[in-house]
């Protein structure tokens, strides 16, 4: 029948774009990603597959004690971004006037649009040696000299966990939002103490979004490639750097190849794991914003 | 002539047949409803004629032409939907406007056939009014407007007044009866609600599990029910469990838990020793026993006051509570709970059905 | 009474002052980048030397404003372009895979589904050498198949296109699909009841109302376009966007009172585009 055959026809016009997308923007550059890895040159323009990219990353404990690095300082900082981020999620969504709620949201939401970059530079001018924070305390005599505050782990930190916490308070907010007072009415009705509502009601009811911000925030920041090299310098041993390093400096494409894949396949690993472990899936989770 | 015609027509989604074999006609000029509780097929039998779904079997006639080789957009029946379906991103003269733009028609015309008809629907002047800002019973009227400035051949209207509280949705059934008579158009009105089509109805077709129970005008419907689907959902009715003991001059004698009564006997099924419903509306019930008529005792359980609706439920032996007019414009008889009472009925007051299996 | 607040005084005094402390958190860093661009000073520190526009609108050195530093108004140039492009390819795209997920079955859908969000979970630094190299594999088989060097494939602003529109897709299309999902398909059909034909109704009636969905997604787009650096640091050749355009600086200059006012343009551009979006989303509400 026409109808049938024009709405055969629709579809496949809608397909064509999403094909052409996640097949040659996606699927197909990860795959070249995973051969290239798997090539080793054995001479100019000489090639043979093998897992000695592989081998040599293992041999190698600077590039893997690196990606160990990321790996925890990516935990640690996803689980402080939820320590910082859940209290004001909480605030906003559910403490807050109704007037103030929209503009306080907002004003977490300004940070959000302002590039990584500024953002670094604005740590960069606190925090170095002739910046505001040390000029501060010279001022007020806590110190004698000028100190330097960049190039530290803790001010990495710091500045990640400033990167990625709108990403955490974002979707905490939200189903923090949707969730109704009379829940908690209910359970203070029936006798519940505030530990026991927050443990049993708000924490369930937020899952959703606690594992949502959870994954952005963990993806951003083991992704993420200025705040640790701008923040730590030269030794911040960040594993993107590596990546960079192999492909545009060494012109390695290989072994960069091979960082890639590790990484993407670390961080998969780390996303399945949590959403495994908490029942969620990625299209309610992530897919909500 | 009939502007509507509907020749076995049946719907099937996979397994589930959601309209079986339905054939009925519309005269034009004629308010027609169809009535029946949600899910009976009612909306797939409107969505079909409106070109929404195809039949599985069956044909649909507009003014004698078969439509089923006619798209959607180019059959001239026009509908009015449930939640309305005027489109926020335009205002009330864009809306009414927007079948006239389609057709292509010049914008003068447009401009004053949308004012004419405002004029008609009583709302003259409200062309750049945003849809929002209109009341429940405008935006009712809107929609009614935006069809039929396009004179269609029939007006088809999902319940509309589904969302409107009750009673807004009282003086809009009055509203709808006057606008059909003042636009002369075929109306063919779907709804759940037994009132609503009892009272704008010239005809009404009781629907149920994909089928017609019966056509016919509402005094029909109400005063000779052809089935006991029809009995119960029509009119507020008693109804009584029993088998049939004899039956003589299309009245049979049942036997049910409360005593033997006389009920006339409706459908070809009804013999003896077939197990029957008895139906008999409630202000068919009086207090006393009347001549020739059924008579049971019971005890007063208590007093319903609705106006000129107000009932008395009478706990008759086995337990069961009948509904029983209460005559409060009489005073009432100084009735009060737990009195003995003797409520009787005229003998052809009361049908019975075979059972459903 | 809040049932969700802390019901003693001292503790929602606590609870206050964290709050305040983490809005002085969020805006530390913003205010010290935006603050020294007004400075009159070579460096972006301390002392206050008083206020001055020379950051912006000096056309000499030392103090070369942003508006006559060539290069970095070519970088500006460069993301004004990148930006424009990416959104509208990522809005159109975004539409179609809304109208895909949302009005069509089709097998595999939820995998499908699946791989849609997958972009946003990957690493933008990985999106970006998967794009290289997979680019430079197809043009090095284009080349040694036809010996026809396809430059376009090599670093620069297609490849940075594509990388960006690799992600913001997913965004546009979640952002578009989640109006879509509730549009009221009845209106489609009162239209079509009403004489329209297929096109006709979705240029009337569910185009306009996706509008400004379609309106926030090209905006959102455009904005993280703008500000995007991994992806976009991997992808870049010799015309390079302001984002990496100011890394450069950084890195070999050292910063200077002329990133800050860069830093206070971008600031306000995009939190005048975020806010024109939020203004227009609520413009919609409103009737």
């Amino acid at each position: 029948m026409f109808r049938s055959d024009a709405s055969k026809l629709s579809l496949i016009l809608l397909m064509t774009p999403f094909v052409l997308w996640i097949g040659l923007l996606i699927v197909l550059p990860q795959l070249g990603i995973g051969y290239i890895s798997l090539r080793e040159k054995v001479g100019p323009r000489e090639y043979e597959l093998g897992l000695a990219n592989y081998i040599d990353f293992i041999n190698e404990p600077i590039y893997w004690n690196t990606l160990l690095r990321t790996a925890w300082m990516s935990i640690l900082v996803t689980a402080l971004a939820l320590l910082v981020g859940f209290p004001v999620a909480y605030y906003i969504a559910k403490i807050a006037q109704q007037r103030s709620r929209a503009a306080l949201f907002l004003l977490c939401l300004i940070p959000l649009w302002v590039s990584d970059l500024v953002r670094a530079f604005g740590w960069i001018v606190l925090l170095r040696e002739t910046g505001v924070v040390s000029g501060m305390l010279q001022t007020a005599g806590l110190i004698s000299g000028p100190v330097e505050l960049l190039y530290n782990d803790v001010t990495v930190v710091i500045g990640l966990v400033y990167t990625v916490v709108l990403f955490m308070i974002v979707p905490l907010f939200s189903t923090l939002d949707g969730m109704d007072n009379s829940l908690l009415e209910a359970g203070y009705n029936l006798g519940g103490s505030r530990v026991t509502v927050f443990r049993r009601i708000v924490v369930p009811y937020a899952m959703p979004g606690i594992v949502a911000g959870c994954i952005i925030t963990f993806m951003l920041t083991a992704g993420s490639y200025l705040t640790p090299i701008l923040l730590g310098g030269k030794n911040s041993s960040w594993f993107t750097e590596q990546i960079y390093d192999q492909f545009i400096t060494r012109y390695n494409w290989e072994s960069g190849a091979t960082f890639g894949v590790l990484l993407l396949g670390f961080t998969s690993f780390v996303v399945w794991l949590g959403l495994r472990l908490t029942g969620q899936s990625l299209a309610n989770t992530v897919a909500k914003e | 002539m009939d502007d509507l015609q509907c020749d076995g027509l049946t719907k099937r989604f996979g397994n589930f047949t959601a309209v079986n074999d339905v054939s009925f006609a519309v005269p034009s000029g004629s308010f027609f409803s169809i009535l029946g509780p949600s899910g009976c097929g009612k909306t797939t039998l409107m969505r079909m004629i409106a070109g929404f779904e195809n039949p599985s079997k069956g044909d649909i006639k507009i003014k004698g032409n078969s439509v089923l080789a006619t798209p959607p957009n180019k059959r001239n029946v026009k509908m009015v939907f449930q939640h309305l379906a005027l489109f926020p991103m335009m205002n009330v003269g864009e809306n009414i406007a927007y079948g006239l733009r389609c057709r292509g028609e010049p914008k003068a015309d447009i401009a004053h056939k949308v004012a004419a008809v405002l004029e008609r629907i009583g709302l003259p002047g409200v062309e750049e009014k945003e849809v929002a800002q209109l009341s429940g019973g405008q935006k009712q009227r809107i929609a009614i407007a935006r069809c039929m400035v396009l004179e269609p051949d029939v007006l088809l209207l999902d319940e509309p007044l589904g969302a409107l509280d009750l009673k807004l949705r009282e003086r809009m059934k009055i509203e709808l009866k006057l606008l059909q008579h003042q636009f002369d158009t075929t109306f063919l009105y779907i709804t759940h609600d037994q009132s609503e089509a009892l009272v704008m109805s010239d005809n009404v077709a009781v629907m149920n599990a994909g089928r017609f129970e019966q056509i016919g005008t509402p005094q029909e419907l109400y005063h000779s029910p052809a089935s006991g689907f029809v009995a119960g959902f029509v009119g507020d009715t008693n109804r009584w469990k029993g088998r049939v003991v004899s039956i003589a001059d299309g009245a049979a004698k049942v036997q049910t838990a409360a005593g033997e009564i006389v009920a006339a006997a409706s459908g070809e099924d009804v013999a003896e020793g077939v197990e029957v419903d008895v139906f008999v509306r409630p202000e068919a019930i009086e207090l006393g026993v009347p001549e020739n008529g059924n008579s049971l005792r019971g005890k007063v359980d208590s007093l319903l006051f609705n106006g000129a609706n107000s009932r008395i439920l009478v706990r008759i032996a086995d337990g069961e509570l009948i509904e029983v007019n209460y005559p409060v414009m009489d005073g009432g008889g100084g009735l009060s709970a737990g009195d003995d009472v003797e409520i009787g009925w005229a003998r052809e007051r009361g049908r019975c059905f075979a059972a459903a299996r | 009474m809040n049932v969700a607040a802390p019901q003693s005084p001292f503790l929602r005094w606590v609870y206050g002052g964290y709050m305040f402390a983490f809005f002085i958190y969020l805006a530390a860093p913003l205010t010290a980048a935006g603050v020294f661009a007004f400075n009159d000073s070579l460096f972006p520190s301390l002392p206050w030397n008083g206020f001055t526009l020379d950051w912006f609108f000096n056309d000499t050195e030392p103090k070369l404003g942003m508006f006559y530093d060539r290069r970095l108004l070519r970088g500006l140039e460069v993301s004004l372009y990148v930006g424009l492009i990416v959104s509208a390819l990522s809005v159109a795209a975004g539409t179609c895979n809304a109208f895909l997920f949302e009005r069509k079955e089709f097998p595999f859908k939820a995998a499908l589904h699946v791989l849609m969000i997958v972009p946003l979970v990957i690493p933008g630094v990985i999106l970006g050498i998967s794009i290289l190299v997979f680019a430079s594999i197809v043009a090095n088989g284009v080349e040694e198949t036809m010996s026809w060097d396809w430059d376009m494939l090599r670093p620069g602003l297609f490849l940075v296109i594509l990388g960006q529109f690799s992600f913001l897709t997913t965004i546009t299309s979640l952002v578009i699909a989640a109006r879509l999902r509730k549009f009221d398909i009845a209106l489609e059909e009162a239209a079509l009841n009403l004489g329209a034909t297929r096109v006709r109704v979705l240029a009337t009636v569910t185009l306009p109302y996706l509008a400004p969905a379609m309106f926030s997604a090209f905006v959102v787009a455009f904005l993280v376009s703008f500000e995007n650096f991994n992806t976009t640091l991997m992808l870049v050749g010799s015309d390079a966007p302001l984002t990496i355009t100011m890394y450069d600086r950084m890195v070999k200059v050292g910063s200077t009172p002329v990133l800050n006012a860069v830093s206070v343009f971008l600031m306000l551009g995009s939190g005048l585009l975020a806010l024109l979006s939020v203004v227009v989303q609520r413009e919609r509400k409103q009737p």
